[in-house]
């Protein structure tokens, strides 16, 4: 009992440690169930997230995404000046083993595609929040971002998630 | 986003239930829960085994180690995969050789004791029930290894012609071997590492043979055969026996040799050029369309005697009206069931398996076309997501082979 007690307290340290230090990684071998998680965005139950500034918005796939795909070997997506609809499909992701479709947040008008996920794929796993984001949108609504989930409402729904598979 | 490891596991297993309507039903409403486990459950969960649901049963896609880097290792050092859930089985008996020979395309006759083959239980239509490595430990005693899902069709099929077979006064009957474990230690350390927990000098064991030897303490069942296109064994181990094997090939590899999982199994045996029972065999598709025409044995090709000779034979003759071929194509990996048009957009087949290759690093497939449009080299267009790809036809394998052969 205090065991289990200790081991869910560190646990939760190490979910604070990763939420407010993103890089870090934690030494424990069940680090891959601590995915990171950061502040300033909004994540969709699809596991899409958005980064909102000014008039464009900027999507990629989370880390908890990339996590479970495994290494991703192709990004397929949209070309500049066509539409996205808030739920619906914008692209696709192949890893070695499975194919996912992305869906779009939110809706708006793609005003940039990130071209080097063409020849460097892989920048989805070891940049998901950076390097590897996929498609800037000009949302047509924003007030559609309210209903996303914040960092602390997603990291949640993703240990259920988890749990429940 | 929607798709992960987890529904590739269930994605599989719907394949592997196609064409079986009682065990679709069944499996559709199995949770989690209701999934068996094999002896090395616990150890794959403490070894970071993400477990996914695999024609019933809850098995390892992958542990820490990613995907691609689990099936480069493999080529390079080697692998130990739990294939448990793959069902064993001895055929004994005098007749146990005529009976299995109604069944499978292979000449059972003409194995020497100690050998193996792969082979196809065919249907009357001549369509393929199952493959399988069969083997025969004595001219009485045949030991076999069906796929996990196609198990229980198989054991009806196999239950329902003895049933026949005793009433006509011949002897055999069966065991399955529910009491052992299986696993796959497959790569260029495989043998080494194993010479190590055994006595006998596996250096004169050969490709497709088999034989009963102690190793690391208990009696296994030894065939050096596997599903990756490597040199390695299948060892068949009693249960009980079977976490201390599986530690005492990880000790002796001092690290080399990794776990591995069903995801890395399959894009080996995609590299290799061998069937998935499934996506790239069915209960429609023949032997001959599958180009496993080689499993035919000689004697059985001028005499037949095999579920379904009638239409194989015929199939020999004028040759299948569609053959199974590989593919390297740019864009998207293709996945099963991508349709293939010739370079005027006409189609001319399906893709049945794809993916992309770790080891060489681009997108590899198998399908079927037409024939008279199975030859290397021919342009053809994948179509992915309604959009038209790049494909070239060409021979497999695709990463050469390295079975252990008297040279």
């Amino acid at each position: 009992m205090a065991l289990r007690m200790w081991a869910s307290s560190t646990a939760n340290a190490l979910k604070l440690s990763s939420v407010s230090r993103p890089h870090l990684l934690p030494p424990f071998s069940f680090s891959r169930c601590l995915s990171s998680v950061l502040d300033g965005l909004k994540y969709a139950d699809s596991h899409e997230w958005v980064k909102h500034e000014g008039s464009v918005a900027t999507i990629g796939i989370t880390d908890h995404a990339q996590d479970h795909l495994g290494e991703v070997v192709y990004v397929e997506l949209p070309e500049p000046g066509g539409t996205v609809s808030k739920k619906s499909g914008f692209g696709a992701v192949e890893s070695v083993k499975a194919t996912s479709d992305i869906n779009s947040p939110i809706s708006g008008e793609i005003v940039e595609v990130n071209k080097k996920l063409t020849e460097t794929p892989g920048l989805v796993n070891s940049s998901p929040y950076e390097d590897g984001w996929m498609i800037k949108v000009k949302p047509s609504d924003p007030s559609e971002l309210d209903s996303l989930m914040g960092p602390k409402e997603y990291t949640k729904f993703c240990e259920e998630e988890d749990a429940s598979h | 986003m929607r798709g992960s490891l987890w529904q590739l596991g269930q994605s599989i297993t719907r394949r592997l239930a196609h064409g079986d309507k009682k065990a679709v039903a069944r499996r559709c409403f199995a949770s989690e829960a209701e999934l068996k486990k094999t002896v090395f459950h616990d150890f794959h969960v403490a070894h970071g085994g993400k477990m996914v649901p695999f024609a019933g049963w809850s098995m390892p896609i992958q542990y820490k180690d990613s995907i691609m880097d689990s099936t480069i290792n493999c080529r390079q050092n080697g692998s130990l995969f739990d294939v448990s859930h793959m069902c064993g089985l001895s055929l004994k008996g005098k007749d146990a050789v005529p009976f299995l020979e109604k069944l499978v395309i292979a000449d059972v006759a003409g194995l020497a004791p100690g050998t193996g083959t792969l082979t196809v239980f065919t249907n009357e239509k001549g369509g393929a029930i199952d493959d399988s490595v069969i083997t025969k430990v004595t001219d009485d005693h045949i030991y076999l290894v069906v796929n996990a899902g196609c198990r229980d069709k198989d054991l009806a099929h196999i239950e329902e012609h003895m049933k026949a077979f005793k009433a006509k006064g011949g002897d055999v009957s069966w065991h399955i071997h529910d009491e052992r474990s299986l696993l796959a230690l497959q790569g260029p350390l495989a043998a080494p590492v194993l010479q190590h927990l055994t006595k006998e000098d596996l250096s004169k064991l050969f490709f497709g043979e088999f034989r009963v030897l102690d190793i690391n303490g208990s009696q296994c069942f030894l065939t050096r055969t596997g599903y990756t296109g490597e040199d390695g064994f299948e060892i068949s181990v009693p249960s009980e026996h079977g976490l201390d094997l599986a530690k005492a090939i990880l000790e002796k590899s001092e690290g080399k040799v990794r776990l591995t999982g069903l995801g890395a199994r399959d894009s080996l045996r995609l590299e290799a050029g061998l069937c998935l029972y499934g996506n790239d065999m069915e209960q429609h598709i023949t032997p001959i369309e599958a180009g496993l025409t080689w499993a035919i044995g000689k004697r059985r090709r001028a005499e037949g005697g095999f579920l379904g000779a009638d239409v194989i034979l015929k199939q020999l003759e004028e040759g299948p009206k569609i053959r199974r071929v590989g593919f390297f194509s740019s864009g998207p990996p293709p996945r099963s069931h991508s349709e293939i048009q010739d370079e005027g957009g006409n189609n001319i087949g399906e893709i049945t398996s794809g993916g992309f290759s770790p080891c060489l690093q681009k997108n590899i497939a198998m399908g079927y076309v037409k024939s008279g449009l199975h030859k290397a080299g021919t342009k053809v267009k994948i179509i992915i997501r309604g959009k038209p790809n790049e494909g070239v036809l060409t021979k497999m394998p695709f990463v050469p082979t390295k079975y252990y052969k008297p040279s």
